[in-house]
């Protein structure tokens, strides 16, 4: 029965077509899975702007009173690095991702609606030129600045006209308006398919964790980037048409945009590791040869995570002054969400129990996002208690610990998901040689970079200084720091190296390259435009488990 | 490039440094590090990070071994690549335990923390505590003392607070224009100005001496270098400060060529000099400006050179700084250095 309603067409003919005519179907495509490599491979581009910012300012900071950069250029790189990592590199890479996958995943030949599909995709392109355009056309009036550099959160009234001459946080203010218009478009067309869109067979309880996760997500995203998008909208009011919401001299408030900007922050963080459990949920079981550990249980906490992630923003100004009541509840709440999140690790540890775990790169770069995530989790915990965090905010402990959380989390899953999926939409395999390289690069960079770079916090360094005083003891541990960014940037390199030299000359993948068990792997590498031949029924939550144990099929103990 | 040469030449010599500083007992690590307390609140804080410590390093070690144990013990020998494990799907008794042991592990860490925050902010100011209004601006820090009637830039001074009869300092604290943040890890741990929201903090130092910090809150281009000095003194010698803050600065006999280029500049629209017509109140207090071992809120020593390279070109110590250079002469710079030098 099963064999007969997952069918694998085979490969359509490949033809050479002139690259005008094939460059004109990529801009005008509504097909979710060509949006989803266009979202991938615009996020990477960004990456490496982002990379490019990130280590200019590492070396500035190599040594105490440096002078590579001046404070001025300085202060945009660590505006633009935030805010390019953030919105369009992590959003759109996660967003190309749940787009390429999650038809595939519940049987569905395409997104709910194609069309806004593209919109968002190109909402969010120009989203991102526009805030690289302000280095041309930052300069307003003579001696202002060019690209903004507000920080990534532009906190009130540094954003007001008196401090902000020229147009730089306009094209701040801007591009976030425009591709935050776009995350909102992706993340309504998630809800619609995942909700809508599942094969026959697919209840809400038969979904792949992925799709579960992701549907979690966009629901999330639509409540945090709604307010950014109004506070936006706010910022720009004030800076051209009169009005005061934060403008402090006549009366606004500075407070209240740090409000508006972190009911957005927080719940971004699980905006972006919602979708980097849900890689690590996908390949942990494969890779241990084993169903995930308590789906239901992995369902509820993830639910839970996003109920309480909309009460735990102000956890980010307990230096505010908020009084000690608001204090005290923000800290209970943002401690509680240390309970579901937990359960996760739990859940995801009892899966490689018992398993036969197979170390092949994607699964390594997901075991070092469960040590990963561990700390970063741990160090979580420390933030969370207020007063410790009197110390500890705005310091270098706090820099070291959310890029525990986006790069050893988040992105250590993503790249694991690469060596996961590359097959599916290539049809190669990406070498495996070169895949352990990247990982062992990019861990040992990683760990000489951001587990030194609490040192210097816990010893009274503040972020965002563009040089520091000689004498307080950080001058060793930004030096490591410095050397650890050589080795991510060899890992980096190594990894782009391996995706172009896979995309011509990997190994040819065949549709079901690891063995998986949910419906990606049911079609062609790369699946042709209309996903499946004929739409498949499943029975279970690993149809394709069903398929090749048709002695031992899940649906009987579900 | 400069940048990286110089770091890979000083690579070895910082290595060789840092091992010694670690190695040698004793010494601080820092001046500014956050476990080495000198006030009751930040010894609180201290205390309370304990705890969180020795918990989420508890946490670490189970959770660590357990990841461990799981990739060695189950990782795949080659004889039975080939055959699935038994599928598990989940079991209740399990995840019900670890639900509920982490919630009594936070709601034990949730009483701890409220415990610390409420002795913290809640605490009213004694009646020996000395009341200071300290003002941020872009980029320096505006310290007044309103019963004592004294203004002052920079650099705070305070009594030491004894525990039998404690003179705690209470800071009510305001910005000027953006947002900045006081933190001297040692005394306390930091809080925002933030304008049009004044906040209160407070210290209450045991120990005399100098404790440093700076802004924590990124407040526009020269955030780097606001420099956070906070003298700590007897009592005796804090009054005998206040003492000598509240005389009119000590100028020589006679207007000198100095001061009247001062006043005749734009100088005098941003600094007040006690006693002259000097009055602007948007730069740094001037009156006794010599009494301060530092200029630029802490960016360079207060020696006579600096002193006339600030003010030929503030922007070549502190680029980006507010206070504009002048394009005075050399003959006028050395004037104006030289009545500066006479402000005691």
């Amino acid at each position: 029965m099963a064999t007969e309603t997952i069918a694998r067409p085979p490969s359509p003919t490949v033809t050479t077509r002139p690259l005008v005519e094939s460059l004109h179907e990529w801009v005008t495509t509504v097909d979710h899975k060509r949006l989803g490599i266009l979202y991938i491979l615009y996020a990477l581009v960004f990456l490496v702007f982002g990379g490019v910012e990130a280590t200019i300012m590492r070396i500035q900071l190599i040594r105490p009173h440096n002078d590579f950069v001046s404070p001025q250029v300085f202060n945009r790189m660590f505006t633009m690095h935030g805010t390019t990592m953030i919105f369009f590199v992590a959003m759109p890479i996660l967003f190309g991702f749940a787009n390429y996958l999650i038809p595939l995943m519940i049987g569905a030949r395409d997104m709910a609606f194609p069309r806004l599909n593209a919109f968002s995709f190109w909402m969010t392109a120009f989203g991102g030129l526009l805030l690289y355009f302000s280095f041309l056309g930052g300069d307003g009036l003579y001696g202002a600045g060019n690209a903004p550099d507000v920080g990534w959160w532009a906190y009130a009234p540094l954003t007001s006209p008196a401090f902000s001459r020229g147009h730089s946080t306009d094209f701040w203010t801007l591009s976030l308006l425009i591709s935050g218009v776009g995350s909102i478009g992706t993340a309504i067309n998630i809800i619609a398919t995942v909700l809508c869109m599942r094969c026959p067979g697919m209840t809400l309880a038969r979904m792949p964790l992925f799709a579960w996760l992701n549907l979690v997500m966009a629901s999330l995203a639509i409540l945090a980037i709604s307010p950014l998008t109004a506070a936006q909208l706010m910022l720009l009011i004030d800076r051209y048409l009169g009005g005061h919401f934060f403008d402090t001299q006549a009366g606004g408030s500075a407070v209240m945009w740090m409000h508006f900007f972190w009911i957005f922050g927080h719940p971004e963080v699980y905006v972006l590791v919602l979708p980097a459990f849900a890689f690590a949920s996908e390949i942990i079981p494969v890779f241990s040869r084993k169903a995930i550990f308590g789906y239901p249980v992995m369902v509820a906490a993830t639910v839970c995570i996003a109920f309480i992630a909309m009460s735990v923003w102000a956890h980010h100004m307990f230096t505010v002054g908020m009084g000690p009541a608001a204090n005290t509840f923000f800290v209970l709440s943002t401690m509680a969400i240390a309970v579901p999140t937990g359960i996760k690790v739990f859940n995801w540890l009892a899966t490689m129990w018992g398993g036969q775990i197979h170390f092949k790169t994607p699964m390594l770069f997901c075991i070092a996002f469960l040590f990963q995530f561990l700390i970063a989790g741990l160090t979580g915990i420390m933030l969370s208690a207020a007063p410790f965090d009197w110390q500890l905010a705005h310091s270098y402990f706090v820099v070291a610990h959310f890029h525990y959380v986006i790069l050893g989390a988040i992105f250590f899953t993503l790249f694991g998901a690469f060596y996961y999926w590359f097959p599916k939409m290539s049809g190669r395999m990406l070498n495996e040689s070169l895949g352990r390289m990247h990982f062992w690069l990019f861990f040992i960079g990683f760990h000489l970079t951001f587990d030194f770079m609490h040192i210097p916090g816990l010893l009274g360094m503040p972020r965002r200084i563009y040089t520091y005083e000689p004498g307080r003891g950080w001058d060793i541990w930004n030096l490591i720091v410095s050397i650890g960014v050589l080795f991510q940037a060899a890992g980096v390199l190594m990894f782009i190296a391996n995706l172009l030299w896979s995309y011509r000359r990997g190994e040819v993948a065949g549709s079901d390259p690891w063995d998986a068990w949910t419906l990606e792997w049911s079609t062609t590498s790369p699946p042709p435009s209309y996903n499946f031949a004929v739409i498949p029924e499943v029975k279970s939550r690993r149809p394709l488990w069903d398929l090749k144990h048709p002695d031992d099929p899940d649906w009987r103990y579900e | 490039m400069a940048g990286i040469v110089d770091a890979l030449r000083t690579l070895v010599t910082f290595g060789v440094a840092g091992v010694t500083a670690l190695a040698t007992p004793g010494q601080p690590l820092s001046p500014t590090n956050i476990f080495a307390p000198a006030s009751t609140s930040s010894q609180s804080i201290l205390e309370l990070s304990r705890l969180v410590l020795l918990v989420t390093a508890a946490i670490f070690v189970v959770v660590f071994s357990l990841l461990a144990y799981a990739v060695v013990k189950f990782r795949t020998r080659r004889a039975n690549e080939w055959r699935e494990p038994a599928q598990v799907y989940g079991s209740t008794q399990v995840e019900l335990a670890w639900t509920v042991i982490p919630i009594l592990v936070v709601v034990v860490l949730f009483l701890a923390t409220a415990r610390v925050i409420a002795g913290i902010q809640g605490a009213a100011p004694p009646g020996g505590a000395i009341e200071v209004t300290a003002i941020g601006h872009q980029f320096w820090w505006e310290y007044r003392y309103p019963s004592l009637n004294v203004v002052t830039a920079n650099e705070l001074h305070i009594p030491v607070s004894d525990p039998a009869h404690p003179t705690p300092t209470f800071l009510t604290l305001l910005s000027a224009d953006t947002d900045h943040s006081f933190w001297v890890p040692r005394l306390a741990g930091k809080t925002d100005l933030i304008p049009n929201h004044p906040n209160r903090m407070w210290v209450d130092p045991r120990e005399p001496g100098l404790y440093l910090g700076q802004c924590a809150q990124y407040c526009g281009t020269q955030h780097a270098k606001m420099l956070l000095r906070v003298y700590v003194q007897t009592r005796d010698e804090f009054d005998r400060w206040i003492q000598e803050q509240n005389r009119p600065a000590l100028i020589s006999s006679g207007v000198s060529e100095g001061q009247r280029i001062f006043e005749r500049t734009a100088c005098i629209n941003c600094h007040a000099v006690a006693g002259t017509v000097a009055n602007g109140r948007f730069g740094p207090d001037l009156t006794h400006l010599m009494s301060r071992d530092t200029i630029a809120s802490g960016a360079a020593p207060n020696t006579p050179e600096n002193l006339r390279r600030w003010i030929q070109d503030p922007s070549v110590i502190k680029p980006g700084s507010k206070m504009p250079s002048m394009g005075l002469s050399d003959p006028e710079l050395n004037a104006v250095t030289s009545y500066l030098e006479t402000l005691h």
